[in-house]
């Protein structure tokens, strides 16, 4: 990028600017008509010049001019009009001329905005593709959040100014020369003392403003690294809370706040302080011209009537000047931080755009073998990681690497996938250096997967696919209104310099997933899926997901049905007992009271929680049916029977987990209002208490708690009260309440509370664990396990893949790669989370899933455990840097080398 | 079943014989009531153990694995505790407990368990006790074992 942002904007838009000065011009005329005009009219029909008689005449608009050569030509002779009709004539030119000096201005202004965007555009653009085209070591040294914001805010006044850049000083500098060559004209001796005053001006504020300049500069820098100390806050927030940091963090960012405050309050005083001269500089000028003028016009060396004319023309020099000095300000500033943007965005070794060029073709096989040549790693430090190693990989060969902890099998992966440059020698694709061969040809032949995931903002399902998306495959057909956009979107994107690919368009490259469109994507990525064992993880997703079943119909639909099969599932299993289902006649033992009452999920956040109770409708139905003494009775035992059991365990007893309708502070509050209700009863207890006593109720499930508080006449009448609840339910409620129904969809609820529609019972050990079997493998007897799983791939993975845990990204990650065909695949210790049996099972299935079709490419495992090594054709050993063995595992294990201690210890 | 039946039962089973029915009512109150189904096995040799259990009906065998196949070295009775030892000395479960009747039992919570050792010195006395007596039970058995394996020889 250029050194200078002047130079910069002048490559990128010199036509525009060249354009908008011309306009510029243009524009004076109309502007400096619309200045004569209010004299013409003031003097003309409202004074009566010209009009001295009665029903004089003057000529309107006589336009003519006088051209060399030619002489005189009369484009228009004009009209002849009264006085009063040159009043409404001139007055009417004067509108005219108001209108067009605003229209220029409007069509000025939103151009030098549009060019300014645009260039703004350009330039953000730039920074992000150089970012992609950084070295991998630059990266070591970035702070993520202080490039953002450099991006983001840094370059944002770039933008205002591009506009400006050409246009303010020439026009300006016009308005300030015309008004200093006016003075001139009418004195010479004033004039030069104007033309002095302006070049002390022009000296000493820049000057003066050079601090401002560093303080800026200060300013910049300070607010980057706070950007990048409160990205390092909210990533280490886990540390920080662990070893009770943040007081540190706190007195940190106050630091750095106190001097960005110090920095900016020295900036302000030095612009009021830099403000405060420049107006007194001009004002210094008319004191001179009154002192020193006034002086020569009372000696009689100077005409009065010439001294007022040159005050008179002063007052509009400062103007343009003030302008004209802001501007430079502006222009400098703007240079500072696109200097300091441009340093920190330029790196010695950039990879060229054209390994990065996309391709949509097919690239074809990627040319083998894969080597090392004589190649040696070292890390930011110096330190050797790999020394002088050279090793072939032929395409369709399986090999393990192995080796102690920083013994550099490892670092050899990341070279092959480009993530760390070699020092010396280099990795060789078909003889040529990986680094020099296009992305699309490398980045698609190889597959690379470390334990180090990064996923991207966004569904399960989107990252699972990331892998595939390297260039827009389908064209989008656009129609209408859309076309127009596009179309739109296309020309803009050319006209600041950025590509044009669509992202609407279809970017999935089916073929590398062994899939031919869309439709028959999904079965390839189950496959996928079960390889690493992520289904059940993503079908436990799906079934915690509360969907809208208008979005789903068929699904919703199928859920309803599948309730029955559960039933019979479970009758055929003998385990009938397991779920208590919601029956609208009857009393769910395994539900609340509360539950059982309401018989259905409130929708209305206005009712939700303690809201229902006091809902005037409910309360009348409660306590009109005197169910309300029941529940005030029964809460009554309830409090007695908690008060009794923990009044004298200290609050943080273990025990309490297991109470769940009040807390350890409630106990102190329950203890008072039995005491003062004892033997009383209902009639005597305030509106308070009576709630706090029925809200124990409505949590109250007999067979957890069992204290034989639920006797069949109250279970007989709570649902006859919820009938006639629902009987009389008012209009303006009906909404707010989702009504169990055997036969509906629950919107509000999620998929697996839906096909359950009860209550897993309380008295079967691992119940749930259970359950989820049954209903897992009945989804795919009734053949809707395929939309469950869209729904857990629609599952939003948050910010960096932080809602998953670290074994689901971990298993993600290595699905991501087995997605895509790719002719070497190299997995670089994938899976360090999880357990050996698991990972045995993983790279078993994984080698068989690669395999399939007949399909050999080559496969690179850096193993953490020796035990595999059995599995593939080659074995590399090294230890400290360098390869020690390399051939197939039994010759090896002859050997009595670094692989034979390795695997028996 | 309700608390206070539970309480009875509780009271039945000699662990608990010293602790105040206040008490017992509580240990009830935060334990869970589990069912099992004849032949249902309520943990397996080699689990890690997050409970004890107070079987209140029914009955269940002890079967530890071995390298000639399970081999059944106890019974459960009605009103005692199993399930104890691997949370005492956090160890994984030594045998494999299996209903052989329907089987109904208290399930209490690890960490519940060890509060109540510490807050009831006299359960804690008790589980000594039945400790101690299964230990002199097994070192009789071995004694037993012992002295016909030297006949056999």
């Amino acid at each position: 990028m250029e050194k200078r942002l002047s130079r910069y904007i002048w490559k990128h838009t010199r036509a525009q600017q060249l354009w908008i000065l011309f306009v510029v011009a243009i524009s004076m005329i109309p502007y400096f008509l619309s200045f004569d005009l209010p004299k013409q009219i003031v003097n003309g029909p409202i004074q009566g010049d010209g009009f001295d008689q009665p029903g004089a005449r003057q000529t309107f608009m006589n336009i003519n001019l006088d051209l060399p050569w030619i002489g005189n030509v009369e484009l228009f002779s004009g009209l002849e009009l009264t006085r009063m009709q040159m009043l409404f004539a001139l007055s009417l030119v004067f509108l005219g001329l108001v209108i067009i000096n605003g229209l220029f201005k409007f069509y000025i202004n939103t151009y030098k905005g549009r060019l300014g965007e645009r260039l703004l555009r350009r330039i953000r653009f730039e920074l992000v593709d150089r970012i992609l085209r950084f070295p991998p070591q630059q990266f070591k040294r970035m702070k993520g959040a202080e490039v953002s914001s450099m991006v983001k805010d840094e370059v944002e006044p770039l933008g205002g100014f591009t506009g400006d850049a050409f246009v303010s000083p020439a026009l300006l500098g016009g308005q300030a020369l015309t008004a200093l060559f006016f003075i001139f004209m009418q004195n010479m001796w004033l004039g030069w003392i104007a033309a002095f005053m302006v070049g002390v001006q022009a000296v000493i504020i820049p000057r003066m403003r050079r601090r401002l300049l560093v303080l800026g500069r200060e300013r910049q820098l300070t607010a980057r690294e706070l950007a990048g100390r409160v990205s390092e806050i909210v990533e280490g927030i886990g540390t920080i809370h662990a070893y009770d940091t943040s007081n540190y963090e706190r007195a940190d960012i106050a630091s750095r706040l106190g001097r960005i405050f110090k920095i900016r309050y020295d900036l302000y005083q030095w612009k009021f302080l830099v403000k405060f001269i420049n107006n007194f500089l001009a004002q210094l000028t008319p004191f001179l011209f009154y002192c020193i003028g006034g002086y020569l016009a009372l000696q009689g060396q100077l005409d009065i009537g010439q001294l007022i004319a040159v005050i008179s023309a002063y007052k509009d020099l400062p103007g343009p000047l003030k302008d004209l000095i802001d501007w430079d300000q502006t222009r400098q500033d703007v240079q500072v931080k696109y200097v300091q943007v441009v340093e920190q965005f330029s790196a010695e070794k950039i990879i060229d755009p054209k390994v990065q060029a996309l391709a949509t073709k097919d690239t074809g096989p990627m040319p083998a073998p894969l080597a090392a040549v004589n190649l040696t790693l070292a890390d930011d430090s110096g330190a050797r990681l790999l020394e002088r190693v050279s090793v072939q990989i032929q395409p369709g060969e399986t090999v393990a690497i192995i080796g102690g902890a920083g013994s550099g099998g490892d670092v050899l992966a990341e070279a092959f996938a480009r993530l760390i440059w070699p020092e010396t020698g280099k990795i060789t694709v078909g003889g040529e250096d990986i680094l020099e061969l296009p992305e699309s040809v490398v980045g698609r032949g190889i597959s690379y997967v470390s334990s180090d995931a990064y996923f991207f903002y966004g569904t399960l399902g989107d990252n699972l696919l990331y892998g595939l998306k390297h260039a827009p495959l389908g064209e989008r057909d656009y129609k209408g209104a859309e076309g127009t956009q596009r179309k739109w979107d296309v020309n803009e994107a050319r006209l600041a310099g950025n590509p044009d690919y669509d992202t609407k368009a279809d970017w999935i490259d089916y073929r590398a997933a062994s899939a031919t469109g869309r439709d028959d994507l999904f079965p390839s990525l189950l496959e996928v899926l079960d390889t690493v064992q992520l289904s059940k993880d993503i079908l436990d997703l799906a079934l915690r997901t509360v969907i809208q079943p208008e979005a789903y119909p068929v699904l919703a639909t199928g859920i309803v049905e599948m309730r029955h099969a559960l039933r019979d599932e479970l009758e055929d299993a003998g385990l009938s007992g397991l779920v208590v289902p919601f029956e609208p006649g009857a009393y769910n033992v395994e539900a609340t009271v509360g539950e059982n009452l309401l018989f259905g999920t409130i929708v209305d956040p206005n009712l939700m929680g303690k809201a229902i109770a006091r809902n005037e409708y409910f309360r009348s139905v409660v306590g009109g049916s005197g169910l309300d003494r029941i529940l005030f009775d029964m809460g009554y035992s309830i409090a007695e029977n908690a008060v009794e059991l923990f009044s004298d365990l200290p609050p943080d007893h273990p025990f309490f987990q297991q109470l769940t309708f009040m807390t350890a502070d409630d106990i102190p509050t329950y203890q008072a209002i039995l005491q003062k209700l004892k033997g009383r009863g209902f009639d005597e207890a305030n509106s308070d208490e009576r709630s706090a006593i029925i809200r124990l109720s409505f949590a109250y499930v007999e067979p957890r708690h069992r204290f034989g508080l639920l006797t069949n006449e109250l279970m007989a009448k709570i649902v006859d009260v919820r009938r006639q609840f629902y009987d009389g339910l008012p209009k303006e409620m009906e909404g707010s309440i989702e009504r169990y129904d055997p036969e509906r969809y629950m919107a509000s609820s999620n998929l697996l509370d839906n096909v359950l529609f009860g209550r897993i019972s309380q008295k079967h050990a691992d119940g749930s664990k259970r359950i989820r079997s049954i209903v897992s493998s009945l989804l795919n007897t009734m053949g809707l396990l395929d939309d469950v799983m869209h729904i857990g791939a629609d599952f939003n993975v948050g910010a960096g893949g932080k809602r998953l845990t670290a074994v689901q990204r971990q298993k993600l990650n290595l699905a991501r790669a087995l997605v895509r065909r790719s002719d070497y695949y190299i997995f670089n210790k994938p899976l360090p989370g999880l357990d050996h049996r698991l990972q045995d099972e993983i790279v078993r299935d994984a080698m068989k899933l690669l395999r399939r079709d007949g399909r050999k490419p080559a496969l690179i495992w850096v193993l953490s455990n020796t035990s595999l090594t059995s599995l593939f054709d080659r074995v590399l050993v090294f230890d400290r840097g360098l390869l020690v063995e390399d051939g197939a595992p039994e010759a090896l294990k002859e050997k009595n080398g670094v692989f034979k201690e390795l695997v028996s210890s | 079943m309700l608390l206070k039946d539970e309480v009875q039962m509780l009271r039945r089973v000699p662990l608990f014989a010293g602790v105040e029915p206040g008490k017992l009512k509580l240990l009830a109150f935060t334990s869970d009531r589990v069912s099992y189904d004849p032949g249902e096995a309520i943990f397996q040799q080699g689990d890690t153990g997050d409970a004890a259990y107070v079987v209140l009906a029914g009955k269940a065998d002890i079967i530890v694995e071995s390298s000639t196949g399970p081999i059944k070295i106890a019974e459960v009775e009605t009103n005692s505790i199993v399930g104890e030892i691997a949370i005492l000395c956090d160890v994984s479960r030594t045998a494999t407990v299996k209903t052989t009747t329907a089987l109904e039992a208290l399930r209490i919570r690890k960490d519940h368990f060890l509060k109540l050792l510490t807050d009831f010195p006299e359960i804690t006395i008790e589980i000594m006790r039945v400790l101690a007596d299964r230990l002199s039970h097994t070192t009789s058995e071995l004694t037993e074992a012992r002295s016909r394996a030297r006949k056999a020889d």
